[in-house]
């Protein structure tokens, strides 16, 4: 299908976050935190350097924490895959204020690009929407990239997004790796002292 | 009286009872019978959050979120599960996340399953293995102070606990 794929990962993460306003991120280790990095640091990243799987449950109990503030995952397939009943977990919750984006180029990219399961066919999207997302769909231009970004979450529960992204893989981009310092960083942003 | 209607407090009510002075609002579980009081009570309160999941180590994750967010949170699970959490607790141990769980155990008293039994040998070393300190239950009357002093030093200064409720507190299943 035309149009597949070819959207570069770190323009679509700087897109997300253009005018990610009050928005707290939670990335999935690898390419994603190399990504949200690369966009711009910020206080109200928390990076994952490890974890595989966690990255949307993580989301989960800050979006329930916050209800106030908007909350995005931003993760790779293959990070997905290994945490997948965390979107049954989140449905069943249906937090109005959390977006998952999962950057999707069918392939572990850390590991030497072997291909994921996506890669063999399965689908995201169908797998969020047979949890019960109301709001899921898949990506693959910049407009509807734009378009999804600009829009602010309904009250029909969290959103979900595959954006499919080509197999580039841009230089990493290292944000800071001390896990105290991320977690307190983010804590400040609201306001929320260190014990 | 207004006491004669009253039902009799169980150990499961003292950790609820916990829970409702600590503050605690998420309350992540894979379900075990040893846990079915507490968690019907935690339903049955709108200041705390029930979080179903399918695997316990989801529950790892959402308490280190809850508590990015200024949320406290307990993680209930059986002892079957404590395996599932290993790499999950490196998120805990890497950040210095404060982590409560309490294990309803399996397999150590009366099992009749033995399918429970290697997991539960192995659940005190697990959670040592990666740092997390480990308290038991055996009577009724340790529930209480056992659970009060794990949520206070966890949420007071970050610290990691999981607290083994015994086969014996809980009684064995029958078949």
């Amino acid at each position: 299908m035309t149009g597949n794929n070819n959207i570069e990962r770190r323009q679509a993460v700087r897109r997300l976050l253009a005018n990610r306003g009050e928005t707290l991120v939670v990335c999935g280790l690898g390419s994603s935190t190399y990504d949200v990095f690369a966009a711009g640091d910020d206080d109200r990243n928390f990076y994952l350097w490890g974890a595989m799987g966690g990255a949307v449950m993580i989301g989960l109990g800050l979006a329930i924490a916050q209800p106030d503030k908007p909350v995005l995952v931003i993760t790779g397939d293959g990070e997905a895959l290994m945490g997948l009943g965390a979107l049954a977990s989140v449905a069943a919750q249906k937090p109005d204020n959390l977006t998952i984006i999962v950057l999707d180029n069918a392939h572990f990219g850390e590991t030497g690009m072997q291909p994921s399961h996506t890669g063999h066919g399965v689908d995201l999207t169908e797998v969020a929407n047979g949890c019960g997302f109301n709001n899921s769909q898949t990506i693959t231009d910049y407009d509807t990239l734009d378009a999804f970004s600009n829009t602010p979450n309904a009250a029909n529960g969290p959103r979900f997004a595959v954006v499919k992204i080509s197999t580039e893989n841009p230089d990493r981009a290292l944000p800071n790796l001390d896990g105290v310092y991320i977690k307190n960083r983010v804590r400040s942003s609201l306001s929320i002292q260190p014990v | 009286m207004s006491t004669q209607n009253k039902p009799a407090q169980r150990w499961e009510d003292d950790i609820y009872d916990c829970f409702v002075r600590h503050n605690v609002s998420q309350v992540p579980y894979v379900p075990d019978a040893g846990h079915a009081h507490l968690i019907r009570r935690v339903h049955d309160t709108p200041q705390m959050r029930p979080i179903v999941l399918t695997t316990e180590e989801e529950g790892v994750a959402s308490s280190c979120g809850a508590w990015l967010g200024g949320q406290k949170s307990v993680l209930l699970m059986q002892s079957s599960g404590v395996g599932n959490c290993i790499n999950m607790l490196s998120l805990v141990s890497n950040c210095n996340f404060p982590f409560v769980t309490i294990v309803s155990m399996r397999g150590e008293w009366g099992e009749f399953n033995h399918w429970q039994v290697p997991m539960s040998r192995a659940t005190p070393g697990s959670f040592e293995l990666m740092g997390i300190d480990v308290k038991r239950c055996d009577s009724p009357e340790d529930v209480a102070p056992t659970v009060d002093a794990a949520l206070y030093a966890a949420f007071a200064s970050e610290q990691k606990i999981a607290i083994l409720l015994s086969q014996r507190l809980i009684g064995r299943k029958e078949w």
